[in-house]
């Protein structure tokens, strides 16, 4: 009797020592099951944000105050992107999305390089988000309804207003999506570009074969051998890189724009303080170019102005910055830090760089484009 | 005047001009000449574009102006001598060990010397090429140091070693805090070619012992000791390690409390130990399987207990048997370590990827990819040269 039990005896022990495991910080012991629910938090964090055990989907002001408690704020980001996010030559990250990644440390702690990046592929961003293992994400990322709510994220605002093209050889002839009719495309996988072409290629009735890479450059060299008739993604993207193709007239942006590419930072469902933190430090930006604050002169204008509505961005009247959680002087440290979105927009896509886009949509609705900030009252 | 001699070799006229020997082993019969013909435009067709472009049209700027990326990945450039050190400990070390241990051979330890001389000539900056050099200084200085007869000095170069690991750690990783002698430089910073190595060696020491005790509980006819090890074994082996680093990654938050956070290198050291011990453990026991029944019997006859049977008759001679597959697990792991880009770090591939993010560099990828692709091409084939020197010195396979 004893012999037959002893079996079962041992492997409850053996199974107590493996959760025992799992518990400690060395946790791999059973990856077989757990791997398969990497899927999962994203229902979970979306069904009941307040119920879910661990910090993923944090309560209100958590995600503030295990910021300020860590002394940086962690932005998951592009490591590959030309003009949005990349290495330079001394190691530093560069580019427009790791710019608004600054403003929010210079808006948390008044100082633009309290912030680190997690490089983050687009298929895992949003799990990134949802564990908590990042407090923002700023990846090129477009707002869809299904992500704004099935995926446990917030969309804060719009950085960048994109749409989707294509850029093709001038010698293939091809002027329409209907040209590209039994073509090869290629397109970046898991993200919104690849779902619209399959979409738009569908509702037209037509067929295509898709190429798909993971990181951006491979597809772009993808692109140059000859191996897909066209390249997609956001024009913005297209326009960046055709100068940069080795014969950048043998090439041609397609009129045609297939979707609506609302770029933006990234937020934890179920914490509305940081989510305006981040989303006013996003207006503060706008706000800072509509009033003609810069880096240069935001000391001189904090001390001068006689706006009210300036008084208060600057704190000096007021106390906005409470109501954020922050200091009174929060927006001061973002716009003379990092500067206001056209200063952002040009240091990364100006005219002067080497990944030039016209400003178009993203400018200020004075100049007849989509950024307005709401009233600083 | 025809002899056996002359019948049986071809006149030395044959035997020993090029021409001789292009007949002889390339053109010998019809179907030889097409075959060789064939096969000399064939490598012609492949090598002269490969070699046009890696002449004439690749840009090798972006290799040039990113070399410390590549290295070492976003170490703070003022903390960059602490590499240096842990570099030129490394040859003091080795060529104190060198000395200590190994008679004649002088061919090896040349070709060990000329590996800094070679970097050298590459295109460098002349400090840096001074830096490269003085490589082979210390290494010089370990072996003249070693070379002096004192028997103690087998047993401090074991010790030299294995202090060697913790200390270069301590030195690149900083130990005085923010401020001070020796900064700490966190984690997240250290990348490139110095992670990868780190990673891959980190991993293989730390797997080691762990894979030799599975493999012995393994064996074990205590029924827990042995299902635990079964099970670990084979839960880490039945998963890929993509998907332990993705645990690593996405699910460690959820366990942990919000204030914790392991650090990506742990995190990944962690990982790769793990599945390292695994694979460890079963080419061990493949090695503990092979040593004959006799060998346990004889031990026991001389009085030996079940450890000391262990430790110094059967241990060392499974371990021997088993080094070239331990080599080819560590030249894997050493491949391996570039998933490590799952948890955000900058291992040297990974720097390769956001190089090529750079606008000034856009279009390089070919240069990139074929850059990283050549180191570790060399890395490895240096393991399997260095794997193969050992096994004939140890005598593997000659039993």
């Amino acid at each position: 009797m004893s012999r037959k039990l002893f079996p079962v005896f041992a492997l409850l022990i053996v199974l107590s020592m493996v959760l025992a495991a799992c518990g400690g910080a060395a946790a791999p012991e059973a990856p077989a099951e757990e791997a398969a629910a990497v899927e999962a938090p994203a229902e979970e964090a979306a069904a009941a944000p307040g119920e879910t055990e661990g910090p993923a989907p944090a309560a209100s002001g958590d995600t503030l105050a295990t910021v300020q408690a860590r002394g940086h704020v962690i932005c998951g980001g592009n490591s590959g992107v030309p003009g949005f996010g990349f290495l330079d030559t001394e190691g530093t990250f560069t580019g427009f999305d790791i710019d608004f990644c600054k403003a929010v440390a210079a808006a948390v702690f008044g100082d633009a390089e309290a912030y680190e990046i997690r490089p983050l592929s687009s298929q895992e961003r949003f799990t990134a988000l949802q564990s908590g293992e990042i407090d923002v994400l700023i990846r090129n990322t477009t707002w869809t309804l299904s992500r704004d709510t099935d995926l446990g994220a917030n969309f804060v605002a719009t950085t960048f207003y994109d749409g989707q093209g294509f850029i093709v050889r001038k010698a293939d002839g091809i002027n329409t999506l209907e040209d590209l009719d039994g073509g090869t495309v290629c397109v970046q996988t898991g993200t919104t570009t690849e779902a619209n072409l399959a979409d738009t290629m569908a509702a037209r009735g037509l067929s295509y074969e898709p190429v798909v890479y993971e990181d951006v450059e491979t597809g772009w060299t993808t692109y140059e051998e000859g191996r897909c008739d066209a390249y997609t993604t956001d024009k913005s993207g297209l326009v960046a890189r055709q100068i940069l193709l080795t014969v950048p007239d043998d090439h041609v942006i397609m009129d045609e724009t297939i979707s609506k590419e609302p770029l933006g930072p990234v937020v934890r469902h179920g914490d509305d303080q940081w989510f305006d933190i981040v989303q006013w430090t996003v207006f503060a930006t706008f706000f800072a170019e509509e009033h003609g604050i810069t880096a240069a002169n935001a000391g001189d204008m904090m001390a001068s102005t006689a706006n009210p509505r300036e008084k208060s961005f600057f704190g000096t009247e007021g106390e906005l910055g409470a109501f954020l959680g922050l200091d009174a002087d929060w927006a001061y440290n973002v716009v003379s830090q990092v500067g206001n979105y056209a200063e952002i927009y040009d240091r990364n896509l100006g005219p002067d760089t080497l990944t030039y886009i016209p400003r178009g949509l993203n400018s200020l609705y004075t100049d007849g484009g989509l950024l307005f900030a709401p009233a600083w009252r | 005047m025809t002899t056996s001699t002359t019948e049986v070799l071809a006149p030395p006229t044959e035997r020993y001009t090029v021409l001789g020997w292009l007949r002889r082993n390339l053109f010998g019969s019809i179907g030889d000449s097409i075959l060789t013909i064939i096969a000399i435009w064939l490598t012609y067709a492949m090598l002269k574009p490969s070699l046009s472009w890696g002449f004439s049209v690749a840009k090798w700027t972006v290799i040039a102006d990113n070399l410390k990326l590549f290295m070492v990945g976003r170490y703070p450039a003022e903390e960059l001598w602490r590499v240096w050190v842990v570099l030129y400990l490394l040859a003091a070390v080795v060529g104190f060990t060198w000395g200590a241990w190994v008679k004649g051979k002088e061919k090896a330890g040349y070709v060990l010397l000329g590996i800094p001389v070679f970097l050298a000539l590459l295109p460098f900056s002349p400090t840096i090429r001074m830096m490269i050099l003085a490589l082979d200084l210390f290494g010089f200085l370990g072996i003249i140091l070693g070379r002096r007869d004192n028997p103690k000095f087998k047993n401090w170069s074991i010790i030299s070693l294995l202090l060697y690991f913790p200390v270069g750690i301590l030195l690149i990783g900083g130990l005085t805090g923010e401020t001070g002698f020796l900064p700490t430089v966190k984690p997240d910073l250290w990348g490139g070619l110095m992670l990868t190595i780190l990673l891959a060696v980190i991993g293989i020491i730390f797997s080691f012992p762990i894979g030799v005790a599975l493999a012995l509980g393994r064996q074990s006819k205590l029924p827990i000791i042995s299902w635990f090890s079964v099970g670990v074994i084979e839960l880490v082996r039945g998963v890929p390690l993509i998907t332990i680093l993705f645990m690593m990654d996405l699910m460690l938050p959820l366990f942990l409390p919000a204030e914790i956070r392991v650090e990506g290198v742990i995190r990944a050291f962690v990982a790769i130990t793990l599945f390292s011990a695994a694979y460890m453990a079963e080419n061990v026991r493949g090695g503990l399987q092979a040593i004959p029944r006799g060998q346990y019997e004889a031990a026991h006859a001389l009085g030996l207990n079940g450890f000391t049977t262990m430790a110094f008759i059967i241990l060392p001679q499974a371990l021997k048997a088993v080094i070239p597959i331990l080599v080819s697990q560590f030249i894997g792991l050493l491949k391996d370590t570039t998933l490590v880009m799952i948890l955000s770090l900058f291992d040297v591939l990974g720097i390769g990827k956001s190089v090529l993010g750079n606008p000034e560099y856009v279009g390089t990828a070919k240069e990139v990819y074929v850059f990283v692709a050549a180191l570790f091409w060399v890395l490895s084939y240096g393991l399997s040269y260095a794997s193969q020197r050992l096994e004939t010195s140890l005598g593997v396979g000659e039993r």
